[in-house]
């Protein structure tokens, strides 16, 4: 680490790579999910929009929905986190321009999703915590609330396949 | 009596009044007695892996979840409505760029409040699942 290193080139350096992270995958963007940066932390953001709608009676999101949000959030947050190390010792310099600069993601080999609460017409936030991170085979949880943190609206688990060098 | 064709019609509409299915464009292909064939086309747009062209795992996610809903409604209890409590799905293989993807749940087990579910997805490769759920979905009576 060098700690005279500009402050505008360690926030573009990281920035430019989140976004070449998300921007990669087309169904994240047609479902219009960001990601909020914090040092190393991530929030992933969904902001409501009317297809993201499962009942629209009551209104609410639709519990697809819920779970390709939870399941995006795991795999970038895994993604991201298996990066770090090389993203910061200046080893990769992934950019959304050159796909094949990008890291391969995690594959998911089961996700299993707790709907507690019904999603509100509003939008939504999600973290995940990598658990635990082998070489192969990696296990991440994650959690989704909306306008309150401690009262979920659901949580997930799920095991992924580490991609190999 | 209502006609199975009818019973598709009605799920079709149904289906049609849910925003988030429409934007998937799918389609009920079966329905009755606690089961639902629900299928959906590729599209450019749903891709999580631009290198392959491999569909997200979370649009699987979600048509599953609707099949499995289906499902639930279509059960001879009738429930007025249904929510997911949980879902668990097993990716199995990757899905066929370009082909349909076709889920099929089907309600195992139902009791005053829950129903239990059992799905599978397929692509053209009817043979090989792409995916497996089980869930559980509450039963509002």
């Amino acid at each position: 680490m060098d700690r005279n290193e500009p402050l505008h080139q360690i926030k573009t350096r990281r920035d430019s790579a989140l976004n070449a992270l998300v921007s990669g995958v087309p169904y994240m963007t047609w479902l219009g999910i960001r990601f909020d940066r914090r040092g190393d932390e991530l929030t992933a953001i969904l902001p409501f929009d009317e297809k993201l709608i499962g009942n629209p009676r009551l209104p609410a999101i639709h519990g697809g929905v819920t779970a390709a949000f939870l399941e995006t959030t795991a795999i970038i947050e895994l993604g991201w986190t298996a990066m770090w190390e090389d993203l910061e010792s200046g080893r990769i310099t992934p950019d959304a321009a050159v796909p094949d600069s990008l890291p391969r993601l995690p594959k998911t080999i089961d996700f299993t999703v707790d709907y507690l609460r019904s999603g509100l017409p509003r939008d939504a936030y999600a973290r995940a915590r990598v658990v635990r991170s082998g070489r192969r085979y990696a296990s991440v949880h994650v959690e989704a609330w909306q306008d309150n943190r401690s009262r979920l609206m659901a949580q997930a688990t799920g095991h992924f396949l580490m991609p190999q060098p | 009596m209502t006609e199975p064709d009818d019973h598709a019609r009605i799920a079709q509409q149904f289906i049609e009044a849910i925003p988030h299915a429409r934007a998937l464009a799918m389609r009920v292909d079966e329905i009755g007695e606690g089961r639902a064939v629900i299928s959906m086309p590729w599209a450019e747009h749903l891709v999580g892996d631009p290198r392959t062209g491999v569909i997200h795992g979370g649009v699987v996610s979600a048509l599953m979840d609707t099949c499995c809903g289906a499902a639930v409604m279509a059960h001879p209890t009738h429930p007025r409505s249904t929510a997911t409590i949980d879902l668990r799905i097993d990716y199995m293989r990757a899905a066929t760029p370009g082909q349909r993807i076709t889920a099929r749940a089907e309600c195992y087990h139902m009791t005053r409040s829950v129903a239990f579910l059992r799905a599978v997805a397929l692509d053209e490769d009817g043979d090989n699942p792409v995916a497996s759920a089980t869930g559980a979905f509450t039963a509002e009576r």
